[in-house]
């Protein structure tokens, strides 16, 4: 195939340039700043992470004149196509280059070193650190102890249950907090705890059905409020939650207000929000005013860089739950309450 | 003799070409339908392999993808189905890894250990197989594809912190802990930052050629293929065909091993959750393309690996990198196709020669069939 001989021929020559280099001329010598993400598993159009992440370079290009690019991961890729891919968007102009996910972390830290002009962003990950890099990580055990506080609350049968889509230490914070929550409210409640996939398998991040068949089976043994922190798969649990008349709690973004879910909106007591959109866009501003952030930025409680959402009016009416969570938030802001990251 | 091997030989190329500018071509009306210019994709990968990075990457996959494709072909010259190339490549990766990790050695010894444990690993998950077929007369092609599920669990169990996990400060990846630089292999640098080639690629190239060897030149590989063509017929002729079938797993489980080296001893040093994921499904269709003939496979690798490589910048612009999947998908269908078209067609060109030379009065030769 001439394809594949053409392939081999170049190979030969390996001394050549770097994707980067020639090509479209780049146009880096304008003053407008240049961002980039480069998306996790998934790209954009997951209704969750990289959605969020892309809202905020939208939000960029939109109120500061960014020229914004983004950059999106093949399946079952190693750490060497994302150095590739980070060092391309570097090479090309782009400041700050942002790395979606903690599966950027040993990449970043290789391209880092060699663009110490350049401001890279990671989300989820303290482990690498430099200059050049902020480190934008989330309280999600803080939001997620509030969500705990409220389904102790709201639970009539004393028992909630808490859906992880992927068995990975960051969705564990998720329930470390839920369930310090719920038995700090309620030291008698008993929480259910499922995970829907063992990575590498992402699928319980993405089947909706994996989803609803967890909580079928949660509401079955009698659970009335689920948290489900799954990304697309939390979708069917809130539907499984909503037809069986129990309510359901959301992740990410505030799922009461999200077109897809309109039909069982009523059921949606609250929605654990992680506000991925503005730290991707306060970076790329930072950058842009001259004052990059570097090291570890932290977006917690007191930020509202996690936070619970109370769209649903049924919630704004229950005045003792909000009252408990509000007092949960603020014993966790001034360090009353110290929540846990690992159940 | 001469000229039936001209004859083989355009009929085995036959059925890859007709896969090949058929996808190509299926893949062009996909891109037409959904509105894209059916060109410019194809044109922008071949100007992206013409980059130095793009080429180290393509060379490394290429390898990586080589020796997981032969485990894969292995198995099929056995008539065995070997699905389960990706979660022994896993399993093995992982062990492996935590074994380098845990040991400090004299560089060569560090990594003959890495590599040894990696090939028992991942032959013993496929022994499982290879044990269930001969003892429980077991599909292999179902206890392989359940295999890779227990995979999966047995390795997120393993990863635990509480077991052998190691979770970074400030990370939410878990790893296996860090291999010494005296576990890592050389590669070579290509230097401006283009990256490295796998020294374990040319350990690859080189199973390619034992490969050769042991199946065309040995013994073992005659009643290898002998099984593989009809299992009475070799065991009336006094092959242990229980014993090669067990053979045959065990060595295509531990080539299944081997396909993690590349990766983890050139380039991650650790096993983490971000570890690359299906090299052993997509080596089936390389096995397929390649016509588990060493050098066709090579080819084959060469080909998806730049379609995954090449085809990295496409979204950038504008056009959707999915393509390639498509391709790949369009390619294993039309393999099974035109495989199929062109054996009918060899058969019946086959009958047509023979009718014609008997017609003619002419000797037929009775080395015909042997080769076929």
């Amino acid at each position: 195939m001439g394809i594949a001989s053409a392939a081999l021929a170049l190979s030969a020559t390996a001394c050549g340039k770097s994707s980067s280099e020639g090509g479209s001329a780049s146009t880096s010598d304008s003053k407008a700043t240049k961002a980039a993400i480069a998306y996790d598993i998934g790209g954009r159009g997951d209704q969750s992470f990289n959605d969020a992440a892309y809202a905020g370079l939208k939000k960029a290009e939109d109120e500061l004149d960014v020229d914004g690019s983004e950059a999106e991961p093949s399946s079952g890729e190693g750490d060497a196509d994302k150095v590739q891919r980070l060092t391309s968007l570097a090479r090309a102009g782009n400041n700050p280059v942002i790395g979606v996910g903690f599966a950027y972390a040993p990449a970043i830290k290789k391209v880092a070193a060699q663009f110490p002009d350049t401001t890279f962003g990671i989300i989820d990950d303290t482990s690498v650190t430099g200059k050049n890099i902020a480190n934008m990580v989330f309280n999600e055990e803080q939001g997620s102890y509030l969500a705990g506080v409220a389904a102790a609350k709201a639970s009539k049968t004393g028992t909630v249950g808490f859906i992880g889509g992927v068995e990975v230490p960051l969705i564990k914070k998720f329930e470390a907090g839920f369930a310090q929550g719920v038995k700090d409210t309620n030291p008698k409640a008993k929480v259910l705890t499922q995970y829907l996939t063992q990575p590498p398998n992402f699928d319980g991040f993405a089947k909706p059905d994996l989803g609803k068949a967890a909580a079928e089976g949660q509401l079955d043994k009698g659970a009335d409020v689920i948290y489900a922190a799954a990304g697309l798969a939390g979708s069917g649990s809130i539907e499984a939650a909503s037809k069986a008349g129990k309510w359901a709690i959301g992740v990410d973004s505030d799922q009461y207000n999200q077109a897809g879910l309109a039909e069982y909106k009523d059921s949606i007591l609250t929605s654990v929000t992680k506000d991925v959109s503005d730290s991707v866009y306060n970076l790329i501003k930072s950058v842009k005013d001259g004052k990059p952030q570097t090291g570890e930025v932290r977006y917690g409680l007191a930020t509202d860089g996690v936070a619970l959402a109370d769209s649903n009016p049924k919630y704004k009416s229950m005045t003792d739950l909000i009252a408990a969570v509000d007092q949960a938030k603020k014993d966790i802001i001034d360090g009353k309450i110290t929540v846990k990251t690992a159940p | 003799m001469k000229k039936i091997d001209k004859d083989k030989l355009i009929i085995g190329a036959a059925g890859p070409v007709l896969a090949l500018v058929s996808s190509f071509v299926l893949t062009m009306l996909v891109l037409l339908a959904t509105g894209l210019d059916p060109i410019e994709p194809i044109r922008l990968m071949i100007e992206n392999a013409e980059y130095a990075d793009i080429q180290v990457l393509i060379v490394n996959q290429t390898g990586i993808f080589y020796l997981a494709a032969l485990a894969v072909a292995i198995g099929f010259r056995m008539n065995l189905f070997n699905i389960g190339v990706d979660g022994q490549y896993r399993l093995a990766a992982m062990i492996s890894a935590v074994v380098g990790a845990s040991v400090e050695l004299p560089g060569p010894l560090h990594i003959l250990l890495i590599v040894v444990v990696a090939i028992l690993t991942g032959a013993f998950w496929a022994g499982i197989a290879g044990i269930l077929k001969t003892t429980r007369g077991v599909s292999e092609v179902v206890s392989t594809i359940m295999l890779n599920a227990i995979a999966t669990s047995l390795i997120a169990w393993l990863i635990l912190p509480a077991n052998f996990g190691v979770q970074p400060e400030g990370s939410n990846d878990l790893t296996t802990g860090e291999i010494a630089e005296s576990g890592w292999f050389p590669g070579i640098d290509m230097g401006q930052g283009n990256g490295e080639i796998y020294g374990f690629t040319f350990v690859a190239l080189a199973l390619g050629v034992v490969y050769w060897f042991v199946l065309n030149r040995t013994r073992f590989g005659f009643d290898l293929r002998a099984t593989g063509e009809s299992e009475s017929a070799a065991q009336a002729s006094g092959v242990d065909a229980k014993k090669m079938i067990l053979t045959s797993m065990l060595i295509s489980g531990g080539l299944a091993g081997l396909s993690g080296m590349p990766t983890l001893l050139g380039d991650t040093h650790t096993y983490s959750l971000s570890f690359p994921v299906g090299v052993g499904f997509t080596a089936i269709t390389i096995a397929l393309l390649g016509r588990n003939n060493p050098v066709g496979i090579l080819f084959a690798a060469l080909l998806f690996a730049f379609l995954e490589k090449a085809s990295s910048n496409l979204d950038v612009a504008g056009y959707p990198k999915e393509i390639t999947q498509i391709m790949q998908g369009i390619i294993v269908i039309a393999v099974v196709v035109s495989y199929e078209l062109v054996r009918r067609y060899g058969t019946r060109r086959q009958q047509q020669k023979v009718g014609e030379e008997l017609a003619a009065g002419g000797a037929i030769k009775t080395d015909k069939e042997v080769s076929a």
